[in-house]
């Protein structure tokens, strides 16, 4: 059995070009390119970052359920760790998102955090999968771990419309402080929209990269621990 | 599973052990937060129904933290694995007791609550009634798998919380609001939406509890 050092197959390489350059273009694009929100002034311009982050963190977890669905189902130790490095970075993204929105609210909302449904559900969405990350570092067996991190990811992956939900109503309930929305003045302008895919791109880009080279040095992990076990038996 | 009902039932029965600390928990909260609400604020009422969830939730978090702890002390759990039985009748077992020591402290925390809170009880009293019970069926049934998960892990008492609130969370706005409602003594009205929610995520949790316990057992 010959060990490969997956992380320099062509695809890869193509991947990581591609992430670098669209980042690139990306920042390019927000700081030169694209026109000055004529309303919200110069701090409009992190929304093109802080939308495509949003979307990343979503498919993150959405990947981290539907790979805990396929671990339990399936027992492969493979589809546990994408779960877990997906669970990582959806972690890693949804907290820029929580830190770019409140620095566009502020001077926008006046205020750096409403409870408006949006932010709340992608507060508890970030709850969750933290406990997620604890749970898994605060079980002694590996293996249990993985099976009870999988409980967590499918639970909290099938509550989030659930609270979305019970979130949005009970802000329609109550008075609506503030009933701007984010891009409450849309993005009229092609080149807006232009940024906003491009930024898009780059993000999404950059989280398979990294996604990829998660599980690669997990796979690697796993890979020298059976070598352990067998060395330790020989 | 009538068996294993029973046996839970009767243990505590006999012990005494869980039911009254829950109760006991419950009622501290509400008095700490009676409290944290000075009495002559005219908005006390209207943060009354906040601090009766809070005072739910809080003996619920506690009495679920405790509901492994007999079987982990005589691995009890490792023998029930053993026997000839589904591991989703277990976990319905252990879920049913669960619900039936959260439904007696319900009983008891809302009659205090009522004493506490001056809360008008003539008026609207069942979909308060009914939103305990929906909450109480919810909770039962996510605590008792999470339980059995933070019950292994380090530092088990933090763990279960850290699970829990996050996913309640529909299960506690749409008590609060609809207690709100009854406590106003306005109709519930397009609440009663809260009342289906509720309902729906206790048939999903239960369902989907039920189905993944078996991973959380298995060694």
């Amino acid at each position: 059995m010959e060990p490969t050092n997956r992380m320099h197959q062509p695809w890869e390489r193509a991947l990581a070009f591609g992430a670098a350059v669209s980042m690139v273009a990306a920042l390019w694009a927000i700081f030169v390119y694209v026109p000055t929100d004529r309303v919200q002034g110069i701090v409009q311009r992190i929304f093109y970052f802080h939308v495509p982050l949003a979307l990343v963190t979503f498919l993150a977890f959405g990947i981290t359920a539907v790979a805990s669905a396929l671990y339990l189902w399936r027992g492969h130790s493979r589809w546990d760790r994408v779960a877990y490095a997906s669970a990582e970075l959806g972690v890693v993204y949804c907290t820029l998102v929580l830190v770019t929105g409140p620095i566009w609210a502020k001077p926008i909302w006046g205020t750096w955090w409403t409870w408006d449904a949006r932010l709340t559900t992608t507060l508890i969405l970030w709850l969750i999968y933290i406990a997620y990350l604890m749970l898994r570092n605060l079980t002694t067996d590996p293996q249990q771990g993985a099976r009870y991190a999988a409980v967590l990811g499918i639970i909290g992956a099938l509550d989030i419309p659930v609270i979305n939900r019970s979130v949005y109503w009970w802000r329609t309930i109550h008075p609506a402080v503030l009933i701007t929305r984010e891009g409450g003045t849309g993005l009229s302008d092609p080149r807006m929209q232009l940024t906003l895919a491009v930024s898009a791109v780059a993000m999404l880009l950059l989280f398979l990269w990294l996604l990829r080279a998660r599980v690669a040095q997990a796979d690697l992990h796993a890979r020298i621990e059976e070598l352990e076990k067998a060395l330790l038996k020989a | 599973m009538w068996t294993l009902l029973k046996k839970d039932l009767l243990l505590e029965w006999r012990a005494r052990e869980m039911l009254p600390a829950l109760l006991l928990l419950g009622t501290l909260t509400l008095v700490v937060l009676s409290f944290a609400f000075d009495p002559m604020l005219p908005w006390r009422r209207e943060a009354a129904p906040g601090a009766f969830w809070v005072a739910l939730l809080f003996a619920a978090v506690y009495g679920f933290g405790r509901s492994f702890v007999a079987e982990q002390q005589n691995e009890v759990l490792q023998g029930l694995l053993l026997a000839p039985l589904d591991r989703g009748t277990i976990y319905l077992a252990k879920a049913t007791s669960t619900l039936v020591y959260l439904l007696a402290a319900d009983s008891v925390l809302m009659a205090l609550f009522v004493v506490f809170f001056d809360v008008p009880v003539h008026q609207g009293l069942w979909p308060w009634v009914a939103a305990t019970l929906l909450a109480s069926v919810g909770l039962a049934a996510l605590g008792t798998l999470f339980a059995a998960i933070s019950m292994r892990t380090r530092a088990r008492e933090v763990m279960l919380p850290l699970l829990l609130l996050p996913l309640v969370v529909p299960l506690f706005l749409g008590g609060v609001e609809v207690t709100e409602r009854c406590m106003a003594g306005r109709p519930l009205g397009a609440a009663s939406a809260w009342l289906h929610l509720m309902a729906g995520f206790d048939v999903a949790a239960v369902v989907v509890a039920w189905l993944l316990f078996e991973y959380v057992v298995e060694d």
